[in-house]
């Protein structure tokens, strides 16, 4: 999917703002487009504006300013049900006083469809999600998971071209959440709907999207795939929030060609690629990816520095094994190695020197 | 108030001798502090004994629960003359023996001295009260209502009536004003055509009437000018209007009059007590400071004999009662008898026609 | 899965026993045993209260319904000998006698007033041809016949013997029959009351029906209010709660008081309609003192019980129900219609049942606001433990009236469901 679909967007907020009380936006100038297809998630922690954006482009909160639009058409004053968007909620908002095929009719007949066209219908959206043989249970007689296929289904039976799904795999325990995300993505493949994703867990954004916003404080901080956002992270808040990483603290010594010299609290130097930080003596924080950093002398890249690190704790998680040492003065930095034939098992105590690819580390602007 | 003013002079007498009280249960409002002013305060203040007045809406109603039940909380209770028949027959009042009351003041024994029939086995007359109707004289200008036939006149004077919810006097009241001779009341209500002669009187007010409960209600209900006018016990007219000035007149064409009882009901605590302050609130004295706060007459002949002057000082009571003969022109005592046979069954016709649409 | 353990539950409770060998079921009941025990003494105290409180006067009142022995017991001779001689038989001097002796003894036992009422319960104008003849007992004299007849003539009066025949039984019908407007004929049959006497079947229908319209009128007040506290944020829903509650802790008499002084003719909403010209004098709309008074004061005193049903059922409601039924295509209309309102009906019930069950049995505000039309059966019922003092005839119309509520009530049931029920 190309980067930048906003030109030719299937959906598109422009400059859309959204304040509650006329004092502060929880919404700040947000501007994205998505492509038609599209399965794009909004990553952020709660109170990021993710959600808030997902209820304005259903139509449920109405933008303060600015325009959203679908299909090329302005939506801002259609209401909800003329939107024609299918939506999976946190709690799967499945009608406790309705049967299954009951829950699923209810979109087919609000737009009074024949009852043999919505029988055909209903029985298509449940084969899709293999809960045919449900269709006579209450919500209530389920499972949760055998509830959210309901709601997937009940979110699909119209045929809409847009799916919004706020958190919905929240409420799984994580076997079937998994499950669930390979499923949620199969449909999506096959059925070439746009998916609109809301969710707090990077690990089900980084695995299902084609692209990825995350969300801070009203703004998104950065929109690309998921490779991207992961090796990639163009702030120290992205950095942050999408998997684990070790944060080194430095000012920048020497600056040329796409690389960095970070001189540590401790004196040591380290390699980085800089990425928001553009001249010597600046202050960065130094974001490397627990797997990328190397305790082995032999493998490290030629040039390369290496700094002294103490082993305090050792991990053993089975496919992984992780490694908590002591690097220039703090206790939390993480090492993570492949539990390989021959593999080693620190010791704590242990004294090493670790060090990574200056490409694998990357100066960022510590004030975000 | 009343209770603090009865407990202090009653403290100046009690220092030797520790009595019960003696509960008297009456109507309230402008009734139960008359009972209150004559009975009560002057008899703590000669015996020493306490007493408390309590109120309620009809004390005759509470007595047989109370007696049932065992648990006789009162001593003494102001009934209306059949409540007091009727409850004594039904064994639920003590008796009181004649001997035990007093002589009139001018020495006449009290058997002779009260009117006929002021007396019964189980109850003392305390007054003679009527249920009259009477307006309000500011707002009923030029023609003035002076007959019973009058209050059912809408045409001449139309606007809201007051009537006392129940058979008993609203039936008498209906035949007079339709033209029945006093004398021939009962005999008339007594057939079923009479009866129905009365009803159909009722039925030609029935949309513009406020029923009304309890004794205090009417003179609200004139005040308020909820209703142009309304039947009432004398004395609470005679109480607002001279006693707070209010601008009512009462209409005596049609009135009922009966003997207010003062009665024991059966198994009171203090019955002695009881026995002592009926023997004195009946006394030629009782009675007469009675009269003196409330324009009910008094049923002894010695306390009719020397003029009662109404407790403002001037205004003179004898015009103002319902045995004064200027007001007994057409006016009808109440028959305990009728009412002891067919209370219930009146009654029940009455809930009967009043809920019908 | 499910049929599996049913086939197999049998059996294996058949066999099972502990690791002693004892029967499990029997240590199962054992360890139980002591943990019910503790449970039944904490349940207790309560259960005595209810028991006393509740059961007992509720088995009283009904059996004071069925049981009148103001004759049987005062005229033990006299019923003695309506039990010994068939009905039809002809009083003899032998019965004569017999009532005269219980009129004497009745006289000095001063019950003789109540023999009378409970004959004149029945027949109408025998109250006091007892109380007199009891007066005058001592100068009765054999042969009794003649005396009696003598001293009232209406001790020969067949229909006079039928009553005393019909109440020598302590236990009867009869009270049943009248509250619901039916009654006795001289040879025992049952028939209609003479229509102006007819009023307690009315009276059950008014009832009824003006609880019914209370009940409409709170839902309708009642559901947005609910709706509105029910979405709210905390802060303000709990400041809204306690207007709701408000008239809770005010006394009824004080509350029904203000609405006299609101709507009467000349009350607040008349004048002020009358000042701003809406009305003129004449025209002054009569809203206390019948049937709209009483709609009006009982609507406002009941509607906290429908509101508070309502809110609790309301307020778990997340509002993802009504926002998918829309993101699905339905207007707002549907969506409440069709989502909304089903969700809220155990509520709806509660709160519907509550209001009616108490707007039956209410009698202060309609005996102070409802003036002749807006009585209720209540009213009579209070009427007759209050003034004409008929306990009998008020038990039987109270249990009239709780036949009726459980009737419906088991109604209710079979319609909705009582699990369908949330009070709160």
């Amino acid at each position: 999917m190309a980067a930048d679909t906003r030109a030719d967007g299937f959906v598109v907020f422009d400059h859309v703002q959204k304040s509650y009380d006329g004092e502060t936006l929880v919404v700040k100038d947000l501007n994205l487009g998505i492509g038609k297809g599209e399965f794009l998630t909004m990553l952020g922690p709660s109170g990021s504006g993710k959600t808030t954006c997902l209820m304005m482009l259903a139509g449920f909160e109405t933008a303060t300013n600015g325009e959203i639009t679908l299909d090329g058409r302005p939506i801002n004053q259609v209401p909800p049900h003329k939107r024609g968007i299918g939506m999976v909620f946190q709690n799967y908002a499945l009608f406790p006083h309705m049967t299954v095929g009951e829950n699923l009719a209810f979109p087919l007949e609000v737009r009074g469809m024949a009852k043999s066209d919505r029988e055909a219908k209903v029985k298509r959206a449940l084969d899709m999600v293999q809960m045919y043989a449900f269709i006579n249970r209450r919500p209530a007689q389920l499972s949760g998971g055998q509830q959210q296929r309901i709601a997937l289904a009940r979110a699909l039976v119209f045929d809409p071209a847009l799916v919004l799904m706020d958190e919905p795999l929240g409420a799984l325990d994580k076997q079937l959440r998994e499950h669930m995300q390979f499923e949620i993505k199969h449909l999506h493949d096959s059925l070439g709907i746009t998916v609109v994703y809301v969710t707090h867990d990077q690990g089900e954004a980084l695995t299902m999207s084609d692209r990825i916003a995350v969300f801070n404080d009203g703004r998104i901080q950065q929109l690309a795939p998921p490779s991207d956002l992961y090796e990639r992270p163009e702030n120290a808040f992205v950095a942050g929030f999408i998997g684990e990483n070790n944060k080194l603290h430095g000012k920048i010594e020497e600056i040329s060609d796409g690389r960095a010299l970070v001189r540590l609290p401790t004196g040591e130097l380290i390699d980085a690629t800089p990425v928001n930080v553009h001249r010597k003596g600046q202050s960065t924080l130094v974001s490397i990816r627990p797997e990328r950093v190397e305790f082995k002398p032999e493998l490290l890249p030629p040039g390369a520095h290496a700094i002294d690190a103490e082993v305090l704790e050792f991990i053993y998680m089975g496919d992984l094994f992780r490694t908590r040492l002591r690097v220039a003065g703090s206790d939390d930095f993480v090492i993570k190695s492949r539990n390989t034939q021959g593999q080693r098992m620190l010791q704590p105590g242990e004294k090493i020197r670790i060090g990574w690819a200056p490409a694998d580390a990357r100066a960022l602007d510590p004030v975000n | 108030m009343k209770k603090l003013l009865a407990l202090t002079t009653a403290l100046t007498a009690v220092a030797f001798t520790a009595q019960a009280d003696v509960t008297v249960m009456s109507w309230g409002g402008a009734y139960g502090e008359a009972q209150t002013n004559a009975h009560l305060i002057p008899f703590t203040a000669k015996t020493g004994i306490k007493t408390v007045m309590v109120d309620s809406d009809n004390p005759a109603t509470p007595i047989k629960a109370m007696v049932e039940a065992n648990n006789v909380t009162i001593d003494v209770a102001s009934l209306e003359y059949a409540d007091a028949i009727r409850l004594c027959d039904e064994g639920l009042l003590e008796p009181i023996d004649p001997a035990i009351l007093p002589a009139g003041a001018d020495g006449t024994p009290a058997t002779d001295d009260f009117l006929p029939g002021a007396i019964t086995d189980c109850a003392v007359s305390t007054d003679i009260w009527s249920n009259i109707f009477a307006y309000d004289s500011s707002k009923l200008t030029g023609t003035v209502p002076t007959t019973a036939a009058d209050f059912f006149d809408l045409e001449k004077f139309p606007g809201k009536r007051g009537m006392r919810k129940g058979a008993k006097a609203v039936l008498e009241f209906a035949l007079m004003a339709d033209g029945v001779a006093p004398a021939d009341v009962y005999a008339t209500l007594d057939t079923p055509e009479g009866l129905d002669r009365a009803f159909a009187k009722l039925d030609t007010i029935k949309s513009d009437v406020v029923w009304w409960e309890a004794g205090a209600q009417p003179p609200q209900l004139l005040a308020d000018g909820e209703v142009v006018m309304t039947t009432a016990y004398n004395g609470r007219i005679f109480n607002a209007a001279i006693g707070e000035g209010k601008p009512f007149t009462i209409v005596w064409d049609g009135q009922l009059y009966e003997n207010e009882m003062y009665a024991i009901p059966k198994g009171a605590p203090n019955k002695d007590q009881a026995l002592e302050f009926i023997a004195y609130a009946t006394s030629t004295e009782g009675l007469q400071a009675q009269a003196q706060q409330i324009s009910y007459g008094p049923a002894r002949k010695s306390a009719n004999a020397t003029e009662i002057i109404f407790k403002d000082g001037k205004t003179v009571m004898g015009p103002n009662l319902p045995t004064a003969p200027e007001n007994l022109a057409n006016a009808l005592e109440t028959s305990s008898d009728f009412w002891v046979d067919n209370d219930s069954e009146l009654n029940e016709r009455f809930n009967a026609w009043l809920t019908a649409n | 899965m499910a049929d599996m353990t049913a086939d197999h539950m049998p059996q294996a409770a058949a066999k099972l026993t502990t690791a002693d060998g004892r029967p499990l079921k029997a240590a199962l009941a054992r360890a139980q045993s002591s943990a019910r025990r503790r449970a039944f003494l904490l349940v207790l105290p309560l259960l005595a209260f209810v028991l006393l409180t509740f059961i007992l006067p509720i088995g009283q009142m009904l059996h004071r319904s069925v049981h009148n022995n103001g004759f049987s017991a005062n005229m033990p001779l006299m019923t003695q000998w309506f039990a010994d001689n068939p009905i039809g038989t002809q009083p003899d001097e032998a019965a004569f006698a017999a009532l005269a002796t219980d009129i004497k003894a009745a006289a000095v036992a001063r019950t003789i007033g109540i023999v009378g009422t409970r004959v004149n319960y029945e027949l109408s104008g025998t109250r006091s041809l007892f109380t007199a003849t009891g007066r005058k007992a001592d100068d009765l004299a054999p042969p009794y016949q003649a005396a009696l007849v003598a001293a009232d003539e209406q001790w020969a009066d067949p229909v006079l013997w039928a009553t005393m025949r019909q109440v020598a039984r302590a236990y009867s019908p009869n009270f049943f029959l009248a509250a619901v407007d039916l009654a006795r004929d001289t040879d025992g049959s049952i028939i209609r009351a003479p229509e102006d006497r007819r009023v307690y079947v009315m009276l059950f229908i008014r009832t009824f029906v003006l609880a019914a319209l209370i009940t409409v009128c709170c839902l309708i007040l009642g559901f947005p209010i609910a709706h509105l506290l029910a979405t709210l944020p905390l802060r303000w829903s709990n400041l809204l709660m306690i207007l709701v509650l408000l008239p809770f802790w005010t006394s009824l008499l004080v509350r029904t008081t203000s609405w006299i002084v609101l709507l009467q003719g000349q009350g607040v909403v008349n004048n002020t309609l009358v000042a701003t010209g809406i009305l003129t004098d004449d025209t002054r709309i009569q809203m206390i003192y019948n049937q709209a008074g009483t709609i009006i004061a009982m609507t406002h005193i009941l509607l906290p019980f429908m509101i508070l049903p309502l809110y609790s059922v309301m307020r778990p409601i997340p509002p993802s129900y009504v926002r998918a039924a829309r993101s699905l295509g339905a207007t707002s209309w549907t969506a409440f219609r069709r989502i909304y309102l089903p969700q809220t009906l155990p509520g709806i019930g509660a709160g519907a049942l509550l209001v009616f069950i108490l707007g039956v049995g209410y009698y202060i505000t309609p005996a102070l606001v409802g003036g002749a039309s807006g009585q209720l059966i209540s009213n009579l019922i209070a009427f007759h433990m209050q003034d004409s003092l008929n306990w009998s005839l008020a038990a039987a119309l109270a249990a009239v009236l709780l036949a009726c509520v459980l009737l419906l009530y088991w109604l209710y049931d079979r319609l909705i469901g009582i699990d369908n029920l949330k009070l709160g």
